[in-house]
């Protein structure tokens, strides 16, 4: 993949950095919540590209590190709410999961807040709105993630 | 022996539903459409309330399924002309009219109408535009046939004259000696859904509709919105195509008016109608926009409509409670003057670039005429008279009717009926079940082992949805030129019945083993395109979809460009997944066939029954002593029939009901399993093998309190509407003995708490004070009340109680009304907004018309026991407001009652039938598909630490003799909670693998 450009870069040059998010959201409650979002139109910043996953349980640290390792310049990982999970406790196992890995990325100089971890149902679409744009904001204040990024660009 | 086969008249949205539901449940059915498609005023809708769905694009895919369905024998053109018989062998009479266009031949091209010299008024959209003789009534119609208008065609009129469609046809597909034909069947059930017709406001000279040119009616509005319409989804008035700035809605245009439109009745549905077009107008327009609705009561009755209102109003919608005196032209130029008066009677004028005037729903002339020829009663409104406690039944035994024909109702309540109805046509025919349907068979799917990846990507305008704001072309010619996408196009709307059908030659002509469609969401149309892969011979997985248009053009709709960034990066991350993704096999699961109803109401009873004369074994359980719930605190119906002695045979049939077996005083302890094969536990340490459930948990009354209390509890003649209830069933004499009687509405609904409308007090508080008026016509009653909402046929009863001298008062929240009490004697002070003066009543009985609330325990446990999802409020929430109002998102569990929503009793009857139809779907059935995504060890990598064991919910994990992980697929329900725990990267998911998951990743930031 060493001839593709990167978009982020791409853009600096022209307009404003805009950060590039990935929310990976269970299929059953957060990706549902997005979708109310949409048809109540409910507008939120264009930053996130979401990944639908099975179950926030599916979320292992392997690929939030793998996101920020591609270019991620914030992750977002959602799921339903305590007790509300489809698969029983996926999302009890994502909670669990998230703290230790918080304490990893902060320990290897990834900013806190980078990373975050939301509960939205499936009828939480203006819930969902609000994460994105608080995420967004928070993202954007940290400015570009370069931390986990081989800087290929520079190198060549 | 009954026939195994069903009738169902109306091709609308109740008709569709209720074809599918029996055809899915071993019924062959015939469907008879009188005009040229299916779909009906559905198909005509541009959005549809209160989620803003497109309304197309959630119809589109019933449609398409009814269309392509092995078991539906649709006849459009048609009508039925005769029925003889007795249920379960009916002999029915279809005459088919000539389509002149021969359905096997024709391709759809459109050549006969571009080159069809005739124009005509288009009807499909309301007369605005004109469409030609020959014609396809609109683009997704179903089916995708062209017709000829024999009314207007030149060479049918005059042979010889024309014919021009028939040298330009490329299929030789015309044919001007069509005749009529009878088709004879043989049917068990008859379903009727004749739909309605609207209102016609030219004789409401008032309005000036049919003279001034921007004074439209609300359907005609909906064309003007729609992508499909005439002005191709951008709003312009009639008179010179501008863009409206101001718009006023007028409510009850031939509803609730004995005077000009002799239609006493509510509609039900125009409030909401008309909120939703301010809304959407809004959307629409591109600059200042001021939409202002004149109404008389606001009427937002059902489930979300309340917070819909609300939101409305803070978007700035303005609305003015008056009725309109007349519109007038207010200038040279289209504009129109809007005179009214408001609450105090002062004479107002405001001017409006354009008027929609919201028609009211009426019963068709055909409709009525086909109830003549088939000997049913109609009430007094001449909709179809249906059965005070089975909804949907009608006059004549094994005829049965939904949807708008027997009252006015709403999308969701029609579609309700239609599933009621399929499984009351079906109750009688369930052991000739599958005698006269056939299986469906898919062509072998093609082996693309060793096959290099060919992706076809689909990307759609969704009419205007997606389109008005992301740059499809330019997604579309970006997909085309990633790494092995072979074929990249755009649809208008991918769903649509042609593209679906051009979707299947295309992977077959390109040889394309995997597809991406960049549209709206794969919750409502994956099904949809995975079948049309298989039906191409691919593999259903082999798929994958971008979401386009619920998380891109909806969510950016100011951001265009950035939208259709996002929108590339979706499309390319969607290509990305399905590269790396395989053909799985498709699991099964067998179905254990018999049903768990949870509640002992009217609702559980209903499903219970429906189930039970089926012969599926039903366990029924119950937290009380006793079945009823609250069915037996209600006096009686809108209809003025007792409900306690309805409640009371219902409980006997159950209990001495062979199939069900009744537990009281009992609990859900445990649910295991999952659609086909669930095992609960019940707090009496037995358990029950099920194949489906109902929840059927009922709702609680609202005990007021704080500022809603008035003085309720403390002063013993402040009662709420069950309590007096109680005192009418008990037939308590001291009732006659009172004097005065104030009523208060909305006691705790419809505010910040609690912000929904219960749906049922107004027409409960107003048939109680006519109880009491007929006990003592010379009492005094007072009715309290925000909006009267005594929706359908209800109003009947706000007209008869104002007939009787009882007097309303409006109040609204910022002047509540004050209850206080001097030695035992209340005194209700108010204000009263038509003389502007504060009234002071000393009554001897007070009653309040408290909220419904959904169960503050049981609802919400049991609702995590079968994994669903309930709403803000706690009420249960349906896996789709508009057209799943009985399922749940989690397959095999349905819904009914209170639970649900407040609803009033035949409301609830409709719906424990539709749930336990919708259920029998799957009884019907010796298998149900089960979980295809589900896990797999790679052993070579395993390193035996049991944390995939530990993790799994489900129990499909263990450790093998050799100490080593094994998945049982059967149980494995594919969340990939093992795939996150396993450290040693072993365990993986099939097609949401970190390989599938890590390429969509990494494409969101690779511009390829």
């Amino acid at each position: 993949m060493t001839s593709e450009t990167n978009m982020t870069s791409e853009t600096n040059e022209t307009a404003p950095w805009e950060p590039k998010i990935i929310a990976f959201l269970c299929t059953w409650c957060s990706y549902a919540g997005a979708d109310l979002a949409g048809v109540s139109r409910f507008q939120y910043p264009p930053n996130i590209r979401i990944v639908k996953v099975p179950c926030s349980g599916r979320v292992s640290e392997n690929m939030i590190l793998s996101a920020l390792k591609s270019g991620a310049d914030g992750i977002l990982v959602s799921g339903c709410h305590p007790g509300d999970c489809h698969f029983i406790s996926g999302n009890m196992f994502a909670r669990r999961r998230f703290p230790l890995l918080s304490n990893l990325l902060e320990f290897v100089g990834i900013e806190p807040g980078r990373v975050s971890f939301s509960w939205v149902s499936a009828s939480e679409g203006e819930q969902f709105a609000e994460i994105v744009k608080t995420v967004t904001e928070r993202v954007k204040a940290l400015g570009p993630a370069t931390r986990l990024i081989k800087k290929i660009d520079q190198a060549a | 022996m009954p026939k195994g086969s069903v009738l169902v008249v109306g091709g609308g949205i109740a008709g569709v539903q209720a074809a599918l539901d029996l055809a899915n449940s071993g019924f062959l059915v015939h469907l008879v459409e009188r005009t040229a498609a299916i779909g009906g005023k559905m198909s005509q809708l541009d959005k549809t309330f209160p989620t803003n769905d497109c309304s197309a694009c959630i119809l589109s895919p019933k449609l398409v399924e009814c269309g392509r369905h092995m078991n539906i024998n649709l006849l459009s053109l048609s009508d039925l002309v005769s029925l003889d018989g007795e249920p379960g062998n009916f002999r029915a009479v279809i005459r088919q009219r000539p389509r002149y266009v021969d359905p096997n031949k024709c391709i759809a091209c459109g050549l006969c109408a571009e080159k069809c010299p005739k124009k005509v008024a288009n009807d499909y959209n309301m007369g605005i535009g004109k469409r030609k003789a020959a014609y396809l009534s609109y683009p997704q119609a179903v089916p995708l046939k062209y017709a000829i208008d024999p009314a207007h065609c030149i060479w049918i009129k005059k042979p010889g004259r024309c014919g021009m469609c028939a040298k330009i046809c490329p299929a030789g597909a015309i044919s001007f000696d069509d005749q009529e034909k009878d088709h004879v069947l043989e049917v068990g059930s008859v379903v009727l859904a004749p739909g309605f017709s609207r209102f016609n406001p030219s004789s409401l000279d008032f309005t000036g509709y049919g003279r001034l040119p921007n004074v439209v009616t609300s359907m005609e509005f909906e064309r003007l919105l729609s992508p499909s319409g005439p002005c191709m989804g951008h709003l312009e008035r009639p008179s010179d195509g501008k863009e409206p700035q101001r718009i006023a809605w007028l409510q009850c245009v031939g509803s609730r008016d004995i005077h000009r439109a002799g239609n006493p009745y509510c509609s039900s549905v125009c409030c909401m109608f008309a909120l939703k077009q301010a809304v959407i107008s809004m959307e629409h327009a591109h600059g200042e926009f001021e939409p202002s609705i004149f109404y008389m009561d606001m009427r937002t009755h059902g489930k979300g409509f309340e917070n819909y209102y609300n939101r409305a109003k803070e978007q700035g919608v303005r609305f003015h409670r008056a009725r309109v005196h007349s519109i007038i032209p207010a200038d040279d130029q289209g504009n129109l003057k809007v005179r009214y008066v408001d609450q105090q009677g002062k004479v107002n004028f405001e001017e409006f670039d354009m008027v929609v005037l919201s028609t009211g729903l009426q019963p068709y002339r055909h409709m009525i005429e086909l109830a003549a020829m088939l000997k049913l009663e109609l009430d007094a409104d001449n909709f179809i008279k249906t059965d005070s406690f089975n909804p949907v039944a009608s006059s004549r035994p094994g005829v049965y009717v939904c949807g708008a024909a027997s009252e006015p109702k709403d999308i969701p309540q029609s579609v309700m009926e239609a599933s009621a109805a399929a499984a009351e046509a079906g109750r009688i025919l369930a052991p000739v079940r599958w005698s006269e349907t056939s299986k469906k068979q898919y062509p072998m799917e093609m082996d693309i082992h060793a096959q290099p990846p060919r992706i076809g990507v689909f990307v759609c305008h969704c009419g205007i949805n997606i389109s008005s704001v992301v740059d499809v072309a330019a997604v579309s010619a970006y997909a085309g030129n990633l790494p092995d996408v072979v074929f990249s196009q755009t649809n208008l709307f991918t769903c649509s019945q042609d593209t679906i059908n051009q979707m299947i030659n295309i992977i077959k002509a390109e040889k394309l083993n995997r597809v991406v469609v960049a549209s709206c969401s794969p919750r409502t149309h994956e099904p949809l395109f995975q079948e049309t892969l298989r039906d191409a011979g691919l593999n259903q997985f082999l798929f994958e979809m971008a979401n386009i248009r619920d998380q891109d053009s909806w969510v950016h709709q100011h951001e265009p460009a950035k939208a259709t960034a996002k929108a590339i990066d979706l499309v390319r991350m969607a290509v990305a997944r399905v590269r790396g993704e395989g053909a799985l096999p498709y699991n099964t699961v067998p179905v254990t066939k018999s049903a768990l109803v949870i509640g002992g109401g009217v609702s559980g009873m209903t499903a219970a029954l429906t189930f039970a004369d089926q012969g599926y074994p039903v366990t029924l359980i119950e937290q009380s002593d006793m079945l009823g719930g609250n069915g037996r605190k209600v006096f009686r119906n809108w209809k003025g029939d007792a409900i306690l002695p309805y409640v009371t045979d219902l409980s006997a049939k159950v209990t001495s009901h062979p199939q069900i077996n009744v537990k009281f005083n009992c609990e859900i302890k445990d649910v295991a399993g999952s659609v086909g094969k669930f095992s609960t536990t019940f707090s009496d340490g037995q358990s029950f093998e099920h194949g489906v459930a109902v929840m059927a948990v009922g709702g609680e009354p609202y005990k007021p309190e704080g500022k809603w209390q008035f003085l309720h509890g403390s002063n013993a003649n402040v009662h709420t509407l069950l309590e007096l209830d109680k005192r009418f069933i008990d037939q308590d004499a001291s009732l006659k003995k009172i004097k005065q009687a104030v009523f208060i509405h909305c006691v705790g609904s419809r505010i910040p708490e609690r912000p929904y409308c219960s749906r049922v007090c107004c027409t409960h508080a107003v048939d109680s004070a006519i109880k009491l008026k007929e006990l003592n016509p010379d009492m005094d009653i007072f009715m309290l009340y925000r909006d009267i909402r005594t929706y359908g046929q209800r109003e009947r009863l706000y007209q008869e109680a104002r007939g009787k001298g009882i007097i309303f008062i409006n109040y609204d929240l910022d002047r509540m009304p004050q209850v206080e009490e001097e030695n035992g004697q209340l005194i209700v002070k108010a204000h009263d907004p038509i003389i502007d003066a504060h009234v002071t009543i000393h009554p001897d009985m007070l009653v309040l018309a408290t909220a419904i609330q959904p169960r503050q325990q049981s609802g919400k446990n049991l609702a995590k026991f079968f994994k669903c999802a309930i709403d803000a409020q706690g009420f249960l929430l349906e896996a789709h407001m508009k057209l799943r109002p009985v399922d749940f998102a989690t397959e095999g569990v349905f819904l009914a009652g209170l639970c649900h929503y407040p609803k009033s009793i035949e409301e609830s009857i409709a719906q424990a039938k539709a749930a336990a139809a919708r259920a029998s779907i799957i009884l019907a059935h010796d298998v149900v598909p089960a979980e295809s995504i589900t896990a797999e060890v790679n052993r070579a990598k395993c390193t035996g630490c049991g944390l995939c064991v530990e993790v799994c919910a489900y129990n499909a994990v263990s450790l093998d003799e050799n100490g080593l992980s094994v998945v049982n697929t059967s149980m494995c329900k594919g969340c990939g909670n093992c795939v996150a725990g396993c450290r040693s990267d072993a365990v993986t998911l099939k097609n949401v693998g970190n390989e599938q998951i890590m390429a969509a990743v990494d494409a969101a930031f690779c511009d390829e």
